[in-house]
């Protein structure tokens, strides 16, 4: 397992520092507030901006595993004795962009027929014009409520 | 020939519906379309029925993808384990486009059908490569194919009431994160084992022991697929989506999205880790089991409360993948056999009865609430025959498939649990007979005060003939579900030593 060995190397010299690899705290910063914004916020477009935050941290969460301390891009040089970044979080990260990129704007073009068939994109309005409709239409069926067959 | 074919088979059953996806929503004539999504779906059964019998002979078949071997390359795995869900979506998949037949045209307008239908062949094909594949990363991929494709479906059902679309907003947010969360986790193990093959990956993970990196992306993981399972407390996008979305829709996501989910919860769990490790076990008995029990109950008696009937019937759902991860979380060979024993019969009881009741809403011309169910078994003496037996088979009577799945659970868990266990999968399954018996009761005693006459098309009810002939036949001979969810248990508890 090379990479668990580099892994294991790069943690000594973590410790050294004492705020360790500062790239996880800006993953982890990003995440949280990513997560805040689709769980706190009432609004659909600001949810689908907290969606696109919290993916975004997982792709530097990605790039940072494939970077290796001291070692350089992934292209066949002559020394032999070079180590290389891993780059395969790399291609896995272009994968999850598309993705990403599909995600948001399936969502986005949602958030828009929800504006234009509801008039408003924040959830409370949306949950009350619901609420209505759902009690109408229990309530008018209500009135035809049969009696058993005798 | 034949030996190209079979030796393709694993990537045929995915590349069929996928690639014809892209050629159907170029046509613009509905029946045409229509017709292409049935060839398709019929070859992609005919497909898995022809992996099935190879997987009898040859147990265990892998496809390197683009001739890359395996620990490198992308590996398609089929195995005793991951028939089973290709056969339920591959099945249900066929049964639901004869069904929509009629329906689908009524619901979402003529002149969209092909793209639907596009759509639709594309959550199939998502759904099918997310258990084919044994490459974690690739899984990923695939869970994001269903999902957006389904999102998409669900969103389709806005013609006929707008909140399909937030039902379908609330399902991409939360999914979404789900599979985010199964991200993280699928890094997290990356990033100590350097692999992403699911079979290397559980080898290298037996190596490793206490590090933290391996609990938190374990927890992200099984987090992540829970969500999209739906498993008790990551439920709540799933009544919506479930009963805004049109009705051939309903049928196909009820009966196979959470299916395959729960697939690959179990692959986790049994394959790339080790059952015998403490933490599966902590996570078994601490976290799945209690949500077991408590989605058991808390779906049925939000069922109980529930008036409008598809929302009533995807809670039901929700209880019955807490039997299903009640019996995962058990941990006895025989008790994961269960589990993919409920798999199967879920997905036949619940296409049936998510069909009966949107044929009912069909002809009705409105949504299906308990009140205006009233005198219509009386109108339409098919739908309501069959509704009735997979009603029973839904409470577990016997002669029907229900029986045998909760058979089979309860047996599992007398020899390997507390008693308790047996009582509260017991009492769960009494009550609930009452939600069905609350329909039952509106369909056949109530009166038809609006005297509705009602001539039921043959279109609509064929394949819930069909379901219904299945949900009794399998609780008559079981033996082909048993034996093939046995064999996937052995293989899943096999794989991890």
């Amino acid at each position: 397992m090379p990479l668990l060995v580099l892994n294991q190397e790069r943690q000594v010299k973590m410790i050294s520092s004492s705020i360790g690899i500062w790239n996880y705290w800006i993953v982890f910063l990003l995440m949280m507030i990513g997560l805040f914004l689709v769980i706190g916020r009432k609004n659909f477009l600001k949810k689908i901006v907290g969606l696109a935050i919290f993916q975004t941290s997982v792709f530097l969460l990605y790039i940072t595993f494939g970077k290796i301390a001291g070692a350089t891009p992934p292209i066949l040089n002559e020394a032999l004795d070079t180590v290389y970044s891993n780059p395969l979080p790399h291609v896995l990260i272009l994968t999850a962009i598309v993705v990403g990129v599909a995600t948001t704007a399936l969502g986005l073009s949602l958030v828009l027929r929800i504006n234009s068939e509801y008039g408003s994109i924040e959830e409370d309005d949306i949950s009350a014009q619901d609420l209505v409709d759902y009690h109408d239409e229990i309530e008018t069926s209500k009135k035809l409520k049969s009696k058993f067959v005798k | 020939m034949t030996d190209i074919l079979i030796k393709n088979l694993p990537i045929l059953v995915v590349l069929c519906p996928l690639m014809m996806s892209l050629f159907v929503v170029l046509i613009s004539n509905a029946f045409i379309s229509w017709i292409l999504t049935l060839l398709t779906t019929v070859l992609t059964f005919i497909l898995s029925i022809l992996l099935f019998q190879e997987v009898q002979i040859q147990t265990y078949i892998s496809y390197a993808l683009g001739n890359w071997a395996p620990p490198l390359g992308i590996e398609y795995v089929i195995d005793k384990v991951s028939i089973i869900p290709i056969i339920i979506i591959s099945s249900i998949s066929l049964l639901s486009t004869i069904f929509s037949y009629k329906l689908m045209p009524f619901e979402v307008g003529q002149s969209s059908i092909s793209k639907v239908y596009s759509l639709w062949l594309l959550a199939i094909a998502g759904l099918i490569g997310l258990v084919t594949t044994g490459d974690a990363f690739n899984l990923f991929v695939f869970l994001e194919i269903s999902s957006l494709a389904s999102v998409a479906l669900v969103a389709m059902g806005a013609k006929k009431d707008k909140q399909a679309l937030v039902a379908a907003y609330n399902y991409l947010v939360i999914g979404a994160v789900g599979a985010t969360l199964y991200v993280i986790g699928v890094g997290l193990l990356y990033s100590i084992t350097g692999t992403l093959n699911m079979e290397d990956l559980s080898n290298r993970l037996k190596e490793i022991d206490n590090n933290r990196a391996l609990i938190a992306g374990f927890g992200f993981m099984i987090t992540g697929i829970m969500v999209k399972a739906a498993v008790f407390p990551l439920h709540i996008w799933l009544p919506r989506a479930y009963s805004y979305a049109p009705s051939a829709v309903s049928v196909l996501l009820a009966a196979t999205a959470t299916k395959a989910s729960l697939y690959i919860l179990a692959r986790i769990l049994f394959s790339i880790f080790n059952i015998s490790d403490d933490l599966i076990i902590i996570t078994l008995n601490y976290v799945i089991l209690p949500l077991s029990i408590l989605a058991m109950f808390a779906g049925t008696i939000m069922a109980i409360y529930e008036k409008d009937i598809k929302r009533l019937l995807a809670h039901s759902s929700i209880a019955q993948i807490g039997y299903i991860t009640l019996a995962f979380s058990i941990g006895s060979k025989a008790s994961i056999a269960a589990g993919f024993i409920h798999m199967f019969n879920h997905a036949l009881i619940k296409g049936g009865l998510f069909m009966a009741i949107t044929s009912i809403g069909y002809y009705l011309q409105k949504r299906v609430t308990i009140n205006n169910l009233s005198g219509l078994g009386r109108q339409m003496p098919i739908t309501f025959f069959c509704f009735i037996l997979c009603s029973l088979s839904l409470a577990g009577l016997p002669l029907t498939a229900g029986f045998i799945s909760k058979l089979y659970l309860i047996k599992a868990t007398i020899s390997s649990e507390g008693i308790w266990i047996v009582f509260l999968i017991l009492f769960s399954s009494a009550l609930s007979l009452i939600y069905l018996w609350k329909m039952i009761e509106a369909l056949w005693l109530h009166e038809n005060i609006k005297k509705i006459i009602i001539n039921e098309n043959p279109y609509i009810y064929i394949s819930l003939l069909i379901i219904t002939f299945l949900n009794i036949y399998f609780g008559l001979d079981a033996s082909l579900i048993v034996n093939s969810s046995e064999g996937a248990a052995n293989t899943l508890m096999g794989f991890s030593k």
